[in-house]
This record gives C-alpha cells, structure tokens and sequence, in this order.
C-alpha cells in the first residue's frame, strides 16, 4: 500500500499546521491557567488580515504571514486589556466563558466586514512534487518549512532569552516573579501578543491549503485543543508533539473512517489521553 | 400576531429549559458544560428518531430524549471526573462538536445534514396552527413550572447545599463527609437530561431539526440567560432567557433601522449584541439581576446559629 506512507507525509504537514496554534493557546494557559477559546476567532483573524496583505494590496505571501502575525498579536492583546484581564478576578471558568462571547464577537465582526464568501489567497498554480509515488505540494512544503523555522526562533528566543525566563517565573509563581521585580503585566501583555500571533500565523497557513470565511478558526479549534491537551495544557514542546501525534493521527484515521470524522478524531484523542495519562504527555503533575 | 407570541413564548420556555440544566451543574455545582448544544441535540434527535422511524408516542420519544440525553452526560462525567473544570470546558465543547459530526455524517440514522422533517407534535394538523402554537406554550409553561418547582425543591434542600457546597470548595465538601463525586455525577447527568428535554421539545415544536441548528452559538445564548438570571437561581434562569429571546428578536429590528445592511450583516450584528451583552453581564453582573440568597442557618434549621458570608 502506498496509502499509509502517503497519510503518513500528510499528517506531519497537517501537524506542523497545528503546531503554532497549539503552541499560542499552551502559552496563554501556561501564563493565566485559563483555556483561552478567543484562539478560534484570532486565527481566523489571522487568516483575513494576511489574506488583506496578499489579494488586495498584493503582497508576497511571506510579508502576508507577518501582517497575520502582527495584526493576530495585536488585537489579541487589546482584547485581552479589554475584555478579558478584568474578568480573571471571577475565576478561569467565568474567564473561559467570557473567551467564547469574545470569540463570537471578534468573528461576527469578521463576517459583517467580509459576509460569508469563500476567499482564496494569491498563490501561483504550481504542480504536486512526487517522489516514489507519494505527492507533497509546494506551498505545504513550505507551510512546513516556515512553521518549523518560527519554532525554532521562538524556542531559542524562549529558552535563552531573559524574556522566556521572566515567562517561564510568571508561570510558575506569579507572587514570586514580582517580588523579584519582573513586570508580570508586561511580561503577560508580550506572551499574549506572541501567543495570539502564532495562533494568527496557524490561521493564515490553513487557510493557504484551502479557501478562508469567518468560521476558518472555528473548525480548526478541535485540533488545537486536542494538539495542547495530549501534548499537556502548559507545556510548550508539549503542544508541538500533540499536534503531530493529532496530526498524524488525523490523517491515518483515514483508512478506516470517513474524512468528515477527521476532527472527531482529535476528540478522541483528548478522551484517551486525560483516561491513561491526564497530564499529558509531557505536562507535570499539578495539584 | 397571537401566533408569533406564542411562538416567541415557546421559544423562551426553551430557552429556559436549557438554561435550568446549565444551572444545575453550572450554577449550583460549578461543573462547567460547553457541550450543551451537543446534550440539546442529542434529546431532540432521540425523541425525533423515536417518534418518526420508530413510530412511538410523542411522549415516550420526550422521554427517551431526556434519558439519552442524561446517560450521556453520565458517562462524559463519569469520564472526566478526576479531571480539574478547565479540562472540563474543553472537553465539553469537544464532545457537542463531536455530536454535531455524528449527527451530518450517520445518514442511516439521521439523514445527515438533509435532516428530520415531519416529526409529530401535539394535535399538529388537526387545530389551526396558532391553536397548535397556543397548545404547545400550555405544555410548555406546564413543563417549566414542573421542572422550576422540582428544582427548587432540589436546589433549597440538603441536596442543593450539597451541591453548592461542593461549587464553593470541594475539599471542604469531602471533607463533610459529601460523596462530591457521587453527586457531581448525579448533577451533570441531570443537567444534561433537562437538555435533553429541551431539545426533545424543540423537535417536536419545530417539526424539523438539523445538525446545523444545534451549533455551539447557543451555549453563549444560555450562558447570558443564566449569567442575567443569576447562577444558581431557578426563576432568575427563566427571567434571562426570556431577556435573551426579547434581544435577539429585538435585534431583527435592525434592519429596520439601519438600511442597507445585508441580511448576514444583520445577523452579524444580532451575534456580536449578545457576546457584548454576555461580557458585560459577566464582568459587572456576575451573580445576576436576582442574586443567589444566602441561606441562613435558621432558615436551613441548623443547631447552631453561625452565618455563612460569602
């Protein structure tokens, strides 16, 4: 069967799709412990901002991608400032709710802007590369490329910048880090912006493959729950590992089930993994 | 006009209903359920199922709706029980989604996004249809004052401070000497099964039902009815879901005022009015227009005087 490897190259391009998403809402919950659903209406964002970049004032996907990432980062942060901070104080759950009417709110303002009609990015038609039967097309390939790179900035940036430090003090004791004199409020404020443009950049790149309208997040939004859950909720390389395993998982369901069932799938993986392992895969015990 | 009325008043019955099997798990027990647009579609489908393919009474198919509703609840509890409400707010909203799909896809079972049309509601056919809309908000309004007694019941009772003091701390609760898994089973799975009769209503009102009609847009509808009403109070549920149907029915007035705005403009600014008037209401009025009372010992009949402050 050729099936197999095929479905195998396509969840990992699915996969790394997933990855940047996966990793803005992990980072969101790692620093204010709320599941952030405002991630479905910010990668559609994403997806129209780039999409505004490239049809009608025609640039190159590339500054189109930055446009997503900047435009995402942004109002993902003034939402925050807005709607959002002042609710923390009622607890994670009343937060969570208030992320959905946000959610709501951010993509009916998409859709009274753009209406509900398909749009399609710019891009040259270009034929599928094959090798050895198995066919990749370009623009995946470097949807691919382009995603792992951002995850290799941002996990140096990360890893030995002050800034991933501060994040990473803010997370674990917030009480702490601002008795050592770290701007918890600017710290969140950059992770958040850094959180939401990831998720912005997740969105345009799906929608790259396909066509975009104001529900492009909202279907997506399955996966990269399921992407941050198995990874473990907080955890960083966490969500980029669950999105493969999601990713790839997505696509081999594919020899057994319909593909309607594709982001069931992702369900079902949260459903696994929280049964034999509730912290994840690479999350920690927490009390 | 009669009829619209009465359409508008069954429609807030509903509405309500939903809104009281949120407020069991949500607003007493602080379990979290973003899937009750997949509970709400599970009822009206079984029900629906029932009463056209399986040609039982409308009754049994209400039921059956309910308790299919509620079993499944049971089991996605029973599932995520060791689990803290954060996953829980994920999973849920995974779970209705996961429904939705079930629902387009097993066309055997429900005819895919075509849908179910003809299904039986009371008398329908052999009254006017304003005498049926007429009849239906009669069982409605019988329904609700039902269930809203029953809950009362339940919620000012040993159960119901069970319950709310499982939602205010859990250890606590264990630590009483409450089964809080036991009972946070029983209220979500309850819950669920009011969503369950809702939607089991709903289908036999509507006579048609689609999985597109049960989209994860509801549940912001029924969190501003609840959040308006004030969590944790039965009347104040039935109160904020009648506010919500008033705004969303108000809202098609807009284009009345504001020509030339298209149809999917309209309806944008419909959604975006109730996410506004949802945060608003969580951020400035987070226990509602009527407020939880707080029981005193004297009215609960402890031994020792002693005042619970929240």
């Amino acid at each position: 069967m050729e099936l197999i490897p095929q479905l195998l190259v396509n969840g990992v391009l699915y996969g790394s799709l997933l990855a940047l998403p996966a990793i803005g809402f992990t980072m969101i919950f790692a620093v204010l412990r709320f599941p952030n659903f405002a991630v479905a209406s910010i990668a559609t964002l994403g997806a129209f901002a780039g999409w505004v970049a490239n049809v009608p004032m025609g640039l190159p996907i590339l500054l189109a991608v930055v446009a997503a990432f900047v435009i995402a980062g942004i109002v993902g942060v003034l939402t925050d400032d807005l709607v959002l901070r002042p609710m923390r104080p009622h607890g994670a759950l009343t937060t969570a709710i208030a992320s959905i009417a946000l959610t709501v709110v951010l993509e009916n303002i998409i859709r009274f802007g753009f209406g509900n009609d398909l749009r399609g990015y710019d891009l040259p038609i270009v034929r599928d590369w094959r090798f050895l039967d198995i066919r990749v097309g370009p623009q995946q390939f470097e949807n691919l490329v382009l995603a792992c790179l951002i995850m290799v900035i941002l996990f140096v940036f990360l890893r030995y910048g002050r800034f991933g430090k501060a994040m990473r003090a803010v997370a674990d004791n917030p009480q702490l880090a601002a008795l050592k004199g770290i701007p918890s409020g600017t710290v969140t404020r950059l992770a958040m912006f850094i959180a939401m443009g990831l998720v912005g950049v997740g969105g345009i790149l799906q929608g790259l493959g396909t066509a975009i309208d104001p529900l492009t997040g909202f279907r997506f939004i399955l996966s990269i729950f399921a992407a941050a859950v198995v990874g473990g909720l907080g955890s960083i390389p966490g969500a980029v590992l669950g999105a493969f395993v999601v990713g790839i998982g997505q696509e081999l369901s594919l020899v057994v089930l319909d593909p309607t069932y594709k982001s069931a799938v992702g369900f079902l993986a949260i459903l696994v993994v929280l049964i034999f392992r509730p912290e994840g895969l690479l999350g920690e015990k927490r009390q | 006009m009669i009829s619209y009325l009465a359409s508008i008043g069954v429609t807030i019955g509903i509405y309500a209903l939903l809104a009281l099997g949120i407020n069991v798990a949500w607003g007493l027990t602080g379990m979290i359920n973003l899937g009750m647009a997949g509970f709400f579609a599970l009822g009206a489908y079984a029900s629906a199922i029932a009463t056209t393919t399986g040609d039982m009474p409308i009754v049994i198919g209400v039921v059956l709706g309910c308790i299919f509703a509620g079993a499944a609840g049971l089991l996605l509890a029973a599932i995520t029980l060791r689990l803290r409400g954060d996953y829980l707010a994920i999973i849920t909203l995974g779970c209705s989604e996961s429904i939705r799909l079930f629902m387009t896809n097993e066309i055997w079972l429900t005819r895919g996004p075509d849908g179910i049309s003809n299904i039986p509601g009371p008398l329908r056919g052999e009254i006017t249809p304003q005498d049926f809309n007429l009849l239906f908000l009669g069982i409605m309004i019988i329904v609700l004052i039902v269930v809203v007694i029953l809950l009362r019941n339940l919620a000012n009772g040993p159960y119901g401070r069970a319950l709310r003091a499982i939602r205010d701390d859990d250890v606590v609760a264990a630590v009483a000497g409450k089964p809080v898994g036991r009972l946070r089973l029983e209220a979500f799975a309850l819950g669920a099964g009011l969503l369950g009769l809702a939607g089991a209503l709903f289908g036999h009102y509507q006579s048609y039902i689609a999985p597109d009609m049960f989209l994860p847009l509801i549940t912001i509808y029924i969190f501003l009815a609840l959040t308006a009403g004030g969590p944790g109070n039965m009347l104040g549920a039935v109160l904020g879901a009648a506010l919500v149907v008033f705004v969303l029915e108000g809202t098609r007035f807009v284009h009345d005022l504001i020509p030339g705005l298209s149809i999917v403009q309209v309806a944008a600014v419909r959604e975006i009015s109730v996410g506004v008037l949802l945060i608003l209401a969580l951020r400035f009025r987070p226990k509602g227009l009527v407020p939880e009372r707080t029981l005193r010992s004297a009215e609960v009949g402890l031994p020792h005087g002693g005042e619970r402050t929240r």
